[in-house]
């Protein structure tokens, strides 16, 4: 029964510590920003390897999930004649919700894994100790550029996939299904808000850009340095980088648009 | 020659996702319909406004030309105090005309028809529109008309009771 009880506050005083390790470690990442402005070509690298490669899986969902939102969309709106409202709700639910959220699903999937892979690898090899031994801090040198570069592609790839989203969209409503293009764009502009709807897009990817490189980075810097501790450390991050975005959004959009 | 062609691919990178929200900023959502600078502020009493809200258009003619900015009560007449911005290019609107709320369809949104007056004067920041006409009310309407049938109903009574 003791037994039991002790495991459980083992438990607890093991996920505080590793709350505090991972918040310690995002303060060395953030105070990183300051070697990164003299060393932008450590950034423009990540940006690539995170960001640009990331671009064709966004691209390509992003327009088959607009192509189907237009497809249910008119499905439900015809019933009440109101087919031509089918692009403001193309529009608003990737601009708001959708955008961001399955960008950073996917971002979570294709760059946070690589990037816990690859620290987790390097922590493994000893890389890490070896740039300490020669006296280079890999927080500053290996990690922040990653987290920054992650941070500012976030919004670039949501906003891409919104705006392929709604060309996918723009193509089965009007192409397919017959719906006005004029009624689809002006219902849309009349509808959507700059700053109530694309800019708090805006912000959302941006705090899912900052959750999902931060958890990423952790894991992978805080992983037991052993074949099977990186895997674990590579599932542990999607996992806890998709539960962090789906509770965040629902936080952020309670905030937003809860009034 | 690496570093330049890596340089070049994020160079592109970050202009389409720049390109994506200025489609957005322009295509998709009203940014480009707001004019630059903000339009002259008039108000408008009503004793009822239906559903109007923020940001609803203001028309003349059915044509756009400006939105509610403001709705509060005044505790002291009992009505509702309506901001209308109205573009500055419009600038030529009588003093004297009427400020209606209409709804766009039988069961769309609400929003401010204004009819043109006959004064040679013309509206201008801080004034304020004396004429109005409140939001029809659905439910009142039907009240309305149930009870002056009631009302009929009791006279022809009356009338054949004689």
């Amino acid at each position: 029964m003791l037994d039991a009880l002790a495991r459980f506050g083992r438990r607890g005083l093991e996920s505080l510590e590793r709350l505090g390790r991972g918040h310690l470690l995002l303060l060395q990442i953030l105070a990183g920003l300051t070697s990164l402005v003299t060393r932008i070509g450590l950034l423009i690298a990540q940006v690539h390897s995170i960001g640009v490669r990331t671009t064709t899986i966004i691209v390509v969902s992003g327009l088959f999930v607009g192509m189907v939102l237009g497809l249910q969309g008119y499905y439900v709106l015809s019933q009440f004649a109101a087919e031509d409202s089918l692009g403001v709700m193309v529009a608003a639910s990737l601009v708001r919700e959708l955008g961001p959220v399955v960008t950073a699903l996917l971002f979570a999937g294709r760059a946070g894994s690589a990037l816990t892979a690859e620290i987790g690898l390097m922590k493994a090899t000893e890389q890490l100790s070896g740039l300490e031994m020669m006296a280079v801090d890999p927080i500053r040198r290996i990690l922040s550029p990653r987290f920054y570069a992650g941070f500012l592609s976030m919004p670039l790839l949501a906003a891409l996939f919104s705006a392929v989203g709604i060309i996918g969209g723009y193509f089965v409503s009007v192409g397919l299904l017959g719906v006005d293009e004029g009624a689809f764009w002006s219902q849309m502009q009349a509808k959507i808000d700059w700053n109530e709807d694309v800019i708090n897009g805006v912000i959302k990817s941006l705090v899912f850009g900052f959750v999902c490189s931060w958890i990423a980075l952790f894991q992978g810097y805080d992983a037991i340095p052993t074949s099977a501790g990186v895997s674990q450390a590579t599932t542990r991050t999607v996992v806890h980088s998709a539960l962090a975005v789906l509770v965040l959004d629902f936080v952020l959009t309670a905030l937003m648009f809860g009034d | 020659m690496h570093t330049r062609q890596l340089e070049i691919t994020v160079g592109a990178f970050m202009a389409a996702g720049l390109v994506a929200l200025f489609f957005l900023a322009m295509q998709v959502s009203n940014l480009a319909s707001i004019t630059a600078g903000e339009g002259y502020e008039v108000t408008a009493r009503f004793d009822n406004i239906g559903g109007l809200k923020v940001r609803s258009p203001v028309s003349m003619a059915g044509v756009r030309i400006g939105r509610v900015v403001g709705i509060s009560y005044d505790q002291s007449s009992f009505e509702a105090v309506v901001t209308l911005s109205i573009d500055p290019a419009y600038n030529q609107i009588p003093d004297d005309s009427i400020a209606k709320i209409y709804t766009s369809g039988l069961l769309g949104e609400q929003y401010v028809g204004l009819d043109p007056g006959g004064s040679l004067e013309s509206l201008e920041q801080g004034s304020e529109v004396m004429l109005t006409q409140s939001a029809l009310v659905l439910e009142e309407i039907i009240g309305q008309f149930l009870f002056s049938r009631a009302e009929e109903n009791a006279i022809s009574d009356e009338a054949t009771a004689q």
